[in-house]
């Protein structure tokens, strides 16, 4: 059935893949964003291993998803792959070594004998939740204002400055996207306590909390989208692949992709209108209010992605040469290999809903300071 | 190419470096998560309290293990984009695609499943909860599937073509590159060896038990599930590691030379058991290659290519060539890549410059479906990572570091065999408590699993050089253009993690492992 597709077809269908898939990522990012409220939400020792003890049962989706997002932009643009990757080398080797810390973390934290105390790895818990989340928000900010690379005859990489990616913090656009996704992490994590804990103290504090969060993350996001829509974009004629600079391109890309723009518009109110019920009638409207904020992040941030890559938009563009800017068209893998790629692809529902199932099985009940005492028959961390 | 060779080196060592880092625990997955499995099967079916005792003792130093597997694992995931981005290019339209599979299909599986094994004892059913364990037991076994399928490809390149016009090699089919015999050997022999690496690891923990004599029934019972598993799968071991070493003499013969520390090729070549090199010994020097050696007579053509009096070529053969043979020499080879270097490049020229008169000249040479372009594939294209290296001696590996590690696993993998059967044996006949000797060599066996294990990579990455892909790449092309000062730095900056982290984890399983299974663990 795929075969039948032109390459620019399944170049879009996989555009939109890897969309998704960093949409849920983002969302997922609520791990990262609750190990940073680690001690400011958990006061005690009780209160703090609750806290960990919901998050420790989901870091591995987060995880395996953006190992997933690499594998899978990996397989079907590989040119970003290749550029990104080798040239901006030190943002992602920040971006890494955080993980490396939070992979033990959570294992290691309490058990006897750990050789550094439960503390270093609750900071190591920190670093991840602050350096990766930042980090990673820099990373996507790249993608409309662009790296330092040039590609030669061969299509190899070379980076035309020495900070290989440090410099991408010095760029407002990007610096504000990073703390955005920070501040979103975070609020996306003080709702998912709310959800899964059922402890009064617990519960006062993550509300308390939504009041410094939940603005942070509204003041950050629309300085990245007004920076990014009022800024010129970086667009290419299909016909040639000749790259050009367009005014008000990405906020155009909205607007010329209704659909999309819809959609966008709509995730942003399902976000607000879950902040608004947290804040303000939070005993009425329930503690539910992680679905549409969750929902929202997720269509916003999947619309996003999926805007750079339509509309003849460039997706990773270059300031070293404009001309070796990175299409969904230049960028992509072999027709062959999207064809093959596109029928593992049909495994992604399935995978799905056992994660769903899963996830279901786990969370049927809220944890509590009882279920934590209780050493016999779990695995607390 | 003016490349920093330090740069070269420095990539290399931290590849290898987090590679095998990754390769301390993840044998542990492979084999534990089966063994584990079975244990609770055991117990599902018989009720019995002590098994599930037992499954969640083994569960929580799985545990223990996983964590820092994965830490590692996705430093070397991301490390292709950053160390080998010219690499990821090259190849990445059929190198990602496993990686990717990878992701969707196992680690999912994986970290979903591992979550209800940990903490769904008590919120799902029992049936749930066994299945979950065998599911976590096959992803883990499938991440292996898709990394080894990606790694068999580097060593035998299947199923693709060039395309001049990316610069890069495509995809043409799928089921060479899945199904190519390299892959599936490769697959069988490393998950075997987690298999067995598992087994001598469970079957140390409990003989220290036995001989502490704590949790004698736990102990036994752990040694005779891991002493039939291991025995089983000690055998598969050496029967998929001879299938790997009929494959590589096919494939890369330069490797089996090293191997073997072969320079001058013969028929009714021997296979040495045991052997020392004479240092400083160089290709075309008349040094004897050996100081002693003890050989099985015809043993390695045998071995390569399925018959006593096969010819196997040396180290000497391949780098001079040997026309008797028909094996042209590495300095040839290295003309005629470099032909197809120069013509790549003047066909990518002629395009940047609009230059169609030259194009449709050279383009035909670019398509194996063209006579010129099979003619001109044959001839020079094949040998197209050739043109990238300066001296015929290039196209050597480390001779001694490839034997002596060869050597060391293939002895290593008959003593286990042994090993297993001795240690299943008394088990059997109920007097393995008793067998302090044993006990102790158990404890023994437990480094000696790692070292063969590491061991084995190192024939198959070390006795790959020059090359990343066979014959298409040479590892110095592949290296992202950084500075070597940077990479120095993340190299340090991973050992010390990886070393702190390492000490953390050899110190809490030892803990876990003193305070033993606890009484109360099977719950309720
Ligand atoms: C406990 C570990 C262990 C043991 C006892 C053995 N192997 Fe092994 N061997 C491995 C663990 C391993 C490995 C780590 O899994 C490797 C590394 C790469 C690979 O494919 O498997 C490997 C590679 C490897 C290769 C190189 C494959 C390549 O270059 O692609 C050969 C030829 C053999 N093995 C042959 C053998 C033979 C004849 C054995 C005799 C019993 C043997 N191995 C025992
Ligand atoms: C050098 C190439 C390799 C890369 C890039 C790589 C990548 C990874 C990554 C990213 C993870 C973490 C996955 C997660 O999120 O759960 C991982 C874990 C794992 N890898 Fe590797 N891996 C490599 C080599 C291998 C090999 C050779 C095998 C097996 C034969 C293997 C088997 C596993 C298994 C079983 C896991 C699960 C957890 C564990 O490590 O204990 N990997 N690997
Ligand atoms: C986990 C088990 C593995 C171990 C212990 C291991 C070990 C090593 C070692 C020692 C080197 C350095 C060789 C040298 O430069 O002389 C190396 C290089 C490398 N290996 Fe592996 N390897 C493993 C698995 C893999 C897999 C599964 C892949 C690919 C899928 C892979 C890809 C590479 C690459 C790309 C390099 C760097 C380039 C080169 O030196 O050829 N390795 N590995």
């Amino acid at each position: 059935m795929f075969e039948t597709l032109s390459h620019l077809a399944l170049q879009q269908y996989w555009w939109a893949l890897v969309s998704v898939l960093g949409g849920a990522l983002v969302f997922l990012l609520f791990v990262q964003g609750g190990q940073s409220l680690i001690y400011t939400i958990g006061k005690v020792d009780s209160t703090r291993t609750m806290v960990v003890n919901t998050l420790g049962r989901k870091w591995e989706f987060t995880f395996t998803t953006l190992v997933t997002f690499g594998g899978a932009f990996f397989a079907s643009f590989p040119l970003f792959y290749s550029t990104s990757f080798g040239g901006a080398y030190w943002l992602w080797m920040l971006i890494l070594s955080t993980f490396i810390l939070q992979a033990v973390a959570y294992e290691y934290r309490k058990k006897p004998k750990n050789v550094f105390g439960t503390r270093t790895f609750d900071w190591f818990l920190f670093l991840n939740g602050f350096i990766g989340t930042v980090s990673l928000g820099v990373a996507v900010g790249t993608l409309f204002t662009g790296g330092n690379f040039i590609h030669d005859q061969m299509n190899f990489t070379l980076w035309a400055n020495s900070y290989h990616g440090l410099e991408a913090f010095a760029n407002p656009t990007n610096l504000a996207l990073g703390l955005a996704v920070f501040f979103l992490a975070r609020m996306v994590a003080l709702l998912y306590f709310l959800k899964t804990i059922s402890d009064t103290e617990i519960i006062m504090r993550s509300k308390k909390h939504m009041w410094i969060n939940a603005p942070l993350f509204l003041v950050f996001f629309l300085a990245f989208l007004g920076l990014a829509f009022l800024s010129e974009g970086f667009a290419y004629d299909p016909a040639t692949g000749v790259v050009f600079m367009e005014k008000y391109k990405y906020l155009n890309n909205f607007i010329e992709m209704p659909i999309i723009g819809i959609l966008f518009v709509l995730g942003v109110l399902f976000v607000l209108l879950g902040i608004y019920r947290t804040l303000f009638c939070f005993e009425k409207c329930s503690d539910r209010t992680i679905w549409p904020v969750g929902i929202g992040v997720f269509v916003v941030v999947t619309t996003l992605l999926m805007s750079l890559g339509y509309n003849n938009t460039v997706f990773y563009p270059s300031i070293a040469n404009i001309q070796d800017g990175l299409t969904i068209e230049n960028a992509s893998s072999s027709k062959f290999t999207l064809t093959v790629m596109s029928y593992v692809s049909l495994l992604v529902p399935f995978v799905a809903a056992y994660i769903i199932h899963a996830w279901r099985a786990i969370n049927n009940k809220k944890i509590t300071k009882e279920e934590m005492d209780d050493k016999s028959d779990s695995h607390i961390y | 190419m003016d490349i920093d060779m330090s740069l070269v080196d420095w990539s290399r060592a931290q590849f290898a470096l987090t590679a095998m880092y990754h390769w301390i625990f993840v044998p542990l997955t492979l084999g534990m998560t089966f063994m584990i499995a079975i244990m609770e099967t055991i117990y599902v079916r018989t009720g019995k309290e002590e098994w599930k005792r037992i499954t969640k003792f083994w569960g929580k130093l799985f545990g223990i293990n996983f964590a820092i597997g994965v830490a590692t694992g996705i430093i070397l995931e991301f490390e292709f984009g950053t160390n080998w981005s010219n690499y990821s290019w090259f190849v990445g339209d059929i190198f990602g695609a496993p990686l990717a599979i990878e992701g969707i299909m196992a680690f999912f599986m994986e970290s979903t499943f591992i979550a209800i094994m940990f903490f769904g004892w008590n919120k799902v059913s029992k049936k749930f909860h066994l299945t979950s364990t065998w599911l976590v037991a096959i992803g883990a076994n499938l991440s292996a599937l898709w990394i080894l399928v990606a790694n068999a490809w580097m060593q035998s390149p299947v199923g693709t073509v060039f395309n001049p016009d990316m610069a890069r090699n495509e995809m043409v089919n799928f089921w060479e590159v899945l199904f190519s015999p390299v892959a599936i050997n490769k697959f069988l022999h490393t998950i075997s060896n987690g298999y067995v690496v598992s087994a001598i690891f469970i079957i140390g923990v409990s003989a220290w038990f036995l001989l502490k004599k704590r949790n004698i029934v736990f102990a036994k019972k752990s040694i005779l599930v891991a002493a039939t598993f291991g025995l089983v799968t000690s055998i598969f071991l050496a029967l998929t590691g001879d299938g790997s070493a009929y494959e590589v003499a096919q494939k890369q013969p330069m490797k089996l030379a090293a191997m073997e520390g072969l320079y001058d090729g013969k028929t009714e070549a021997g296979l040495v058991v045991v052997g020392a090199l004479t240092p400083g010994k160089e290709a075309g020097d008349d040094k004897d290659a050996y100081i002693f050696k003890i050989e099985v007579p015809k043993m390695l053509s045998w071995l390569g290519y399925r018959s006593g009096d096969a010819f196997v070529p040396g180290v000497n053969d391949l780098v001079y060539g040997n026309e008797e043979q028909g094996l042209i020499s590495a300095e040839e080879k290295i003309e005629r890549g470099k032909v197809a270097v120069q013509t790549l490049t003047e066909y990518k020229t002629a395009k940047d410059e609009g230059d169609m008169e030259t194009l449709a000249q050279l383009s035909p040479l670019f398509d194996r479906e063209t006579s010129e372009g099979q003619e001109f594939y044959e001839n020079y294209f094949r040998y197209f990572g050739y043109g990238y290296l300066n001296a015929p001696g290039d196209i050597i590996p480390n001779v001694p570091m490839v034997f002596y590690s060869f050597h060391i696993m293939v002895g290593l993998g008959f003593f286990f065999i042994l090993f297993f059967f001795l240690v299943l044996w008394f088990t059997v006949k109920n007097k393995i408590d008793s067998k302090k000797w044993l006990l102790r060599l158990s404890l023994l066996t437990m480094p000696l699993a790692f070292i063969a294990s590491q061991a084995g990579w190192i024939v198959a990455e070390v006795g790959r050089q020059p090359w990343v892909i066979q014959d298409l790449m040479p590892t110095v092309a592949a290296v992202t253009r950084l500075d070597a000062s940077a990479v120095q730095l993340t190299f340090v900056l991973f050992a010390i993690i990886f070393t702190t982290l390492l000490v953390a984890e050899i110190s809490i399983m030892v803990k876990a492992i003193k305070t033993g299974p606890k009484e109360n663990e099977g719950g309720k």
